[in-house]
């Protein structure tokens, strides 16, 4: 499996006894959209905790890009400079700053304190912003308050933060959650635009959503992964039917 | 140099207020000082204002910490004090030395460098029994390198807290706590008698400057005074250029949602510590202005509750704005010192008087409770209600 | 005239009384010159004598004759007891009846004051006759004043006491204060020996005060090496610690063996003394600035013979090399020296197992303070994740109250059941009211809650130093708390921290069984963890929440009464445990009173043990400990019992 560009071997971690994830394996290619999906508590969440950084598995190793790093040791801003990206389920952005300056503080650029201190922004920079402004259709709210965005508009700047940050790999938590139906379909747009320059992986409940995502899905279980391939394969196993339907 | 600082006041105008009304305050106050005025304006009061000023100091870093990074800290007012105790003792040390020279030059054979140095040692020491010089007062004739220290010390406190604080992942009141029991620590270590710093008695006579016996004292007041003016100018117009530029966007976003800022990758551990340090060093230069100002230093100056009084002037004056945290300081500070001072008039009742020395404390205390629950942006919230209601 | 009327009728008086006096009066008054001037040579047979009369009125006249009661008349050397009427006129007694035989004025009779030797000679005898007393009172009481102040001679009466005693508590008691006087005064070296090495088991004071001096040292130095009396070690000075090169050449100076040496202040007097026209020794004195250049002058001027020369440090050296120092046992005999040495070492052993228990216990008391003081925070803080920085005022309260309701009722040990809860009542209700008024808006901003509080303690310590005033004031434990229980003479432990102790105990079971076993525990728990779905289940939120703050400040209230009994209550003393019950709640761990229980362990083991290192300094302890605590949290951030998993809240 050379060509990977994330590789998750046999991950395991368990919170007071409970086996969040058990035994997870699986890779991701460089410039794939993948879809997960899976019930509640099916390791998810935490699987996306485990490769930004956040939660350390007791087990296992998370192997990243050509030069093979490791980065189960990794903090979260050391994983997310390598080129992994994160979306969090709630829209996450700085509300009491504006569009620009979100967007400002996601642009890659070198993040050491005495860097950013003196940072004075350059015409590529302001272009970079408002190309991407652009991309995720808030060219014309770029100096709004963030907070005072739509909820579906907050999504997309949290997206167009983690375009700017050029990651190779974005992990997207429920991007659609709580969306219009117009929102959704720029939404999947904007998605399938980002993976034509990085891979992409979503997170998601929404099957509709998926299915027009048209991607490789992996069904999620119990920590581990159940079933893997195009949805309507994976709609068709019947360990998925009877773990969404309930034994 | 001066282009980009003149463009930056055009864009803010607010600092540029600021420094003007900072600038005819001193002017105002000089004019109207003993020294070199029409003496209007007391020597003793040209010290409270003088104090006053570095108090805003002070509640300025303490902005920068709590207002704008999130962090409420309660080890700020420790930093002040040893920035005090810093400068205190090349104060004391060089102002006992010259008395001691003095007084030797009525013995039949000059001193040598040893006895000097052991009657110094008496002089400063003889409170708490020694006369030896603790290791720590390596330095105290040297001015550079006590100035040096007032910066120094602190800093590297901070760091090291710091550093073992963040590094752990130490948030919220968790944190507060923690400093909290940082200051606590350093004041009962300098309360005992061997900290080397004279236990309780603290350093005193800070207000005489060694080799200017013949500056009254109206003259010496105003040279605090216009040193804390320029320190506070600085430091606000320091602190805007931080809290402007891309450094304090990213300090309020640790403020608002940290996990965020560290998914875009900023190592919010090193800001923190990088912040901390920075307002440890404003608080540390606040404490060496303040107490040459005030005469005396303490170990009761550090207390814990002094740390919290920091965070109510802070609170009072509007968080996450500059200017707040000023004006809070400064209020608050000024009408405390002129309530315990006995002048504000007592209010009689019928049944009893009401003595403000004795309620003063209840009534800051509950109008801190007030602001907390009703008017979390301070007063500096309420003008800039006022602004937008008139500008509508 | 007159006079010798009064005369013959005192004859005639006396002879009367001669006809009808007792024969103890004749045997003492065969003696009466001697009493009379009282020398110790013939003290001895008299009083030997005395005893072996016996009864109350021997020891009534010894005991007069010591306290210098004893009287007698001039005219014809009678001894008597008197009672004085006024300065002139007194009633004479008789020595066996006590009773009145006749008047006199002060200048008939003379007051016989023996000197505090033959005092001592008759307080031996008398305590030998007070030991073999029939009274089992006097008996007790006599040997309580004799342990009081043993001396080499009561050793004789003490043997012969105990061979007459009966009682098998006093015969045991009489036993080891014979042991220890023989162990210092006996002759005969065995007997020494096996007493002090009976003492092995022994940690009393006495013992060890006893024992230490025959272990002291002198020293002593000679210009030859022979070593007399019990050796105990050679001193090299400079080397030995005690012993620096400057004090033994002063001792050698002392003898006399060499020059003294000339001390810098000296040298510098000498110089001053022979200042002239600015010039010493033809250098002149602004130059004098150094030490070194003092040094220099003086030598000019020893070099003109003003001034003895200096002692230089080659000399000293070389002097030392031919004087040696050592030190000798003032015990003359080795065996003592040896079996005292073992015996102490093997007391001091012991001493030192006692000293750890004892220090464990005292650990013990301070961790059920801490545990008592930040219990009630354990469930505002811990389980509902409040801060409350009012917190200490309210152990203020507590304690206020409590000096309140003595202030009413005057039987302690009712008061103290009245205080308990009343102070319980009083923090309710003060942290309800606070609950409702200021934290119920601020549930999620901890930040500012911590803040709100704070302005709340700020405010009710004002309140309390403006009612109660400054000075600290009283709250008197009941007398069957007082004092301690002395488990051997190291261990003790007051029975007010036993109280704490066992009030921290029972808390700890009453909590944990209300969160654990109860509906409202459970209630609480459901609404801490997700108050939402709380609601929705019929549990009314606001109520639990409301509940739950009273009971964390009632118990404050509580603990503040336990704390009042032993510290001063001031309106500062909330503020005094403040951040220690923080950081008890936080070094244990969040959530649970077990965590509390083990961070409240924790600190007061470690202070204490923190405090042995250095115990005059109990400020440096605490600052080590808080520093301590601030390293224990890099460690384990969420403290010694720890939620882990995602419910710990991040």
């Amino acid at each position: 499996m050379s060509g990977a560009l994330l590789e998750v071997n046999s991950i395991s971690v368990s919170f007071d006894g409970f086996k969040a994830i058990n035994n997870l394996s699986f890779n991701i290619d460089s410039g794939e959209l993948r879809a997960i999906i899976g019930p509640n508590g099916a390791g998810k969440t935490t699987f996306m905790d485990i490769v930004t950084g956040k939660t350390r598995p007791d087990e296992g190793d998370v192997i990243w890009g050509e030069d093979n790093v490791s980065l189960v040791r990794k903090s979260e801003s050391d994983i997310a400079n390598l080129g992994i990206g994160r979306k969090f389920q709630k829209p996450t952005v700085f509300e009491d700053q504006s569009v620009t300056e979100n967007l400002m503080m996601a642009l890659r650029n070198k993040r050491n304190p005495l860097a950013v201190l003196f940072y004075k922004s350059t015409r590529k920079d302001r272009n970079a912003v408002l190309s991407i402004a652009f991309d995720i259709g808030l060219e014309s709210n770029v100096d709004q308050r963030a907070g005072d965005l739509s909820h579906g508009r907050k999504q997309w700047l949290e997206i167009g933060m983690l375009l700017a940050q050029e990651p190779q790999l974005l992990l997207v938590d429920e991007p659609a959650a709580g969306m219009t139906v117009d929102e959704r379909n720029q939404t999947i747009a904007l998605l399938k635009h980002a993976a034509k320059t990085r891979a992409v992986v979503v997170v998601e409940h929404d099957m509709e959503f998926i299915r027009n995502l048209d991607c490789k899905v992996t069904v999620l279980h119990e920590g581990s992964v159940l079933a893997e391939g195009t949805l309507d394969h994976v709609t068709k196993n019947q360990t998925v039917i009877d773990v969404y339907l309930g034994r | 140099m001066q282009g980009p600082l003149v463009k930056f006041l055009t864009r803010h105008p607010s600092t540029l207020l600021f420094l003007i009304i900072l600038a005819s305050f001193t002017v105002l106050v000089t004019l109207g000082s003993e020294a070199f005025g029409t003496g209007f304006v007391s020597t003793s009061l040209v010290k409270t204002l003088g104090k006053t000023l570095c108090l805003c100091l002070v509640a300025l870093a303490m902005d920068l910490i709590w207002g704008y990074c999130g962090i409420l800290s309660l080890g700020h007012i420790a930093f002040f004090g040893l920035g005090g105790y810093m400068i205190g003792m090349w104060l004391m040390y060089e102002r006992t030395r010259l008395i001691v020279m003095q007084a030797a030059e009525n013995t039949q054979l000059p001193m040598t460098p040893q006895e000097i140095q052991d009657a110094v040692g008496s002089q400063i020491f003889g409170v708490v029994g020694g006369s030896e010089f603790p290791a720590i007062w390596m330095f105290s004739h040297l001015l550079s390198v006590q100035l040096l220290m007032v910066v120094m010390v602190p800093g590297v406190l901070a760091l090291i807290f710091g550093w073992l604080a963040f590094r752990s992942r130490v948030t919220g009141v968790y944190l507060s706590i923690l400093t909290q029991a940082m200051t606590l620590a350093l004041a009962l270590y300098l309360f005992q008698n061997d900290s080397g710093l004279r236990g309780n008695n603290g350093l005193s006579g800070l207000q005489n400057l060694p080799g200017r016996d013949d500056t009254p004292q109206s003259v010496i007041s105003m040279w605090f005074f216009w040193g804390s003016a320029f320190a506070l100018g600085l430091g606000y117009l320091c602190a805007k250029l931080i809290v402007e530029s891309k450094m304090g966007n990213v300090m309020r976003g640790i403020r608002d949602d940290e996990a965020r800022v560290r998914f875009l990758g900023y190592n919010v551990e090193a800001y923190k510590l990088f912040i901390f340090t920075l307002t440890a060093i404003i608080a540390a230069v606040a404490g060496a202005l303040y107490y040459p100002q005030a005469g005396i230093i303490n170990p009761a100056e550090i207390a814990p509750i002094a740390s919290i009084y920091l965070a109510v002037w802070v609170a009072i004056g509007g968080r996450g704005r500059l200017y707040g945290a000023v004006i809070g300081a400064a209020v608050v500070s000024l009408l405390s010192s002129w309530f315990t001072g006995g002048q504000a008039p007592d209010i009689p009742l019928g049944f009893a008087t009401l003595k403000w020395v004795d309620w003063w404390l209840v009534l800051l205390g509950l109008s801190f409770v007030f602001v907390t629950l009703y008017a979390h942006k301070g007063i500096g919230g309420l003008l800039e209600k006022l602004q937008t209601g008139t500008s509508k | 005239m007159l006079r010798i009327i009064l005369l013959s009728i005192s004859f005639i008086c006396a002879a009367q009384l001669v006809a009808a006096q007792s024969s103890f009066q004749d045997l003492v008054q065969s003696h009466a010159s001697n009493i009379i001037k009282g020398s110790v040579k013939t003290a001895p047979p008299i009083i030997t004598d005395i005893q072996n009369h016996g009864g109350d009125a021997a020891q009534a006249f010894l005991l007069a004759w010591q306290s210098k009661k004893l009287w007698y008349r001039r005219a014809d050397k009678r001894l008597i007891f008197v009672e004085k009427i006024n300065n002139e006129s007194f009633v004479l007694l008789d020595l066996q009846t006590n009773a009145p035989i006749d008047h006199s004025t002060k200048a008939q009779i003379k007051q016989i004051k023996p000197n505090s030797g033959l005092r001592g000679l008759l307080g031996t005898a008398l305590v030998s006759s007070q030991l073999i007393s029939d009274n089992l009172d006097v008996r007790v009481a006599s040997l309580k004043s004799l342990a009081r102040d043993p001396k080499r001679t009561h050793l004789v009466p003490l043997r012969l006491a105990m061979s007459k005693e009966t009682d098998t508590d006093m015969l045991a008691q009489m036993t080891r204060l014979e042991r220890l006087l023989t162990m210092q005064y006996d002759t005969d070296v065995e007997a020494r020996v096996s007493a002090i090495t009976s003492f092995e088991n022994d940690l009393g004071l006495d013992v060890r005060a006893r024992l230490n001096p025959m272990l002291d040292t002198s020293l002593i130095l000679s210009q030859s090496s022979p070593r007399e009396g019990t050796f105990a070690r050679m001193l090299v000075p400079g080397a030995t610690v005690g012993l620096s090169v400057g004090q033994a050449y002063d001792m050698i100076v002392a003898k006399g063996w060499a020059p003294a040496d000339i001390s810098t202040a000296e040298k510098r007097t000498a110089l001053i003394d022979n200042i002239q026209d600015g010039f010493v020794a033809g250098v002149g004195i602004e130059t004098l600035n150094t030490d070194a250049d003092r040094e220099a002058a003086y030598t000019a001027l020893a070099a003109t013979g003003a001034v003895p020369s200096d002692v230089s440090q080659d000399d000293i050296q070389d002097v030392l090399t031919r004087v040696y120092f050592y030190e000798t046992y003032d015990e003359p005999s080795n065996e003592v020296v040896a079996a005292a040495a073992e015996t102490l070492g093997k007391i001091n052993t012991k001493v030192s197992l006692s000293q750890t228990i004892d220090l464990f216990l005292d650990g013990l008391s301070l961790a059920s303070i801490f545990f008592l003081a930040a219990i009630g925070l354990a469930i505002t803080f811990g389980v509902m994740g409040v801060i409350n920085m009012a917190h200490g005022e309210f152990i203020m309260m507590g304690a206020y109250t409590g000096y309140v309701v003595q202030q009413i009722i005057d039987n302690y040990t009712l008061s103290i059941l009245i205080a308990i809860p009343a102070a319980f009542a009083v923090t309710f209700a003060a942290g309800v009211a606070m609950e409702r008024l200021v934290v119920r808006h601020l549930y999620h901003r901890p930040l500012e809650t911590l803040l709100a509080t704070f302005g709340v303690s700020i405010a009710l310590q004002q309140i309390a130093k403006n009612v109660f005033g400054t000075q600290a004031r009283p709250l008197t434990s009941p007398d069957w708390l007082g004092g301690a229980w002395m488990i051997n003479d190291v261990i003790s432990i007051s029975w007010i921290r036993v109280a704490i102790f066992v009030l921290s105990i029972l808390f700890f079971v009453m909590l944990w069984f209300t969160l654990n076993k109860t509906r409202f525990g459970m209630e609480t728990r459901a609404v801490t963890q997700n108050p939402r779905m709380a609601a929705s289940m019929g549990i009314n939120p606001d109520k639990i929440n409301m509940l739950t703050f009273g009971l964390g400040s009632g118990i404050a209230g509580i603990a503040g009464v336990a704390i009042g009994l032993f510290a001063k209550v001031t309106s500062e003393l909330g503020s005094d445990y403040i951040v220690q019950s923080f950081m008890t709640v936080v070094v244990g761990g969040v959530g649970n009173i077990w965590g509390t229980l083990a961070g409240a362990a924790m600190i007061g083991f470690l202070q204490k043990g923190i405090e042995w290192f250095n115990p005059s300094n109990t400020l440096a302890a605490q600052t080590f400990m808080i520093v301590f605590i601030i390293i224990f949290i890099q460690f384990r951030p969420r403290g010694i019992i720890a939620l882990r998993g995602r419910a710990a809240g991040d």
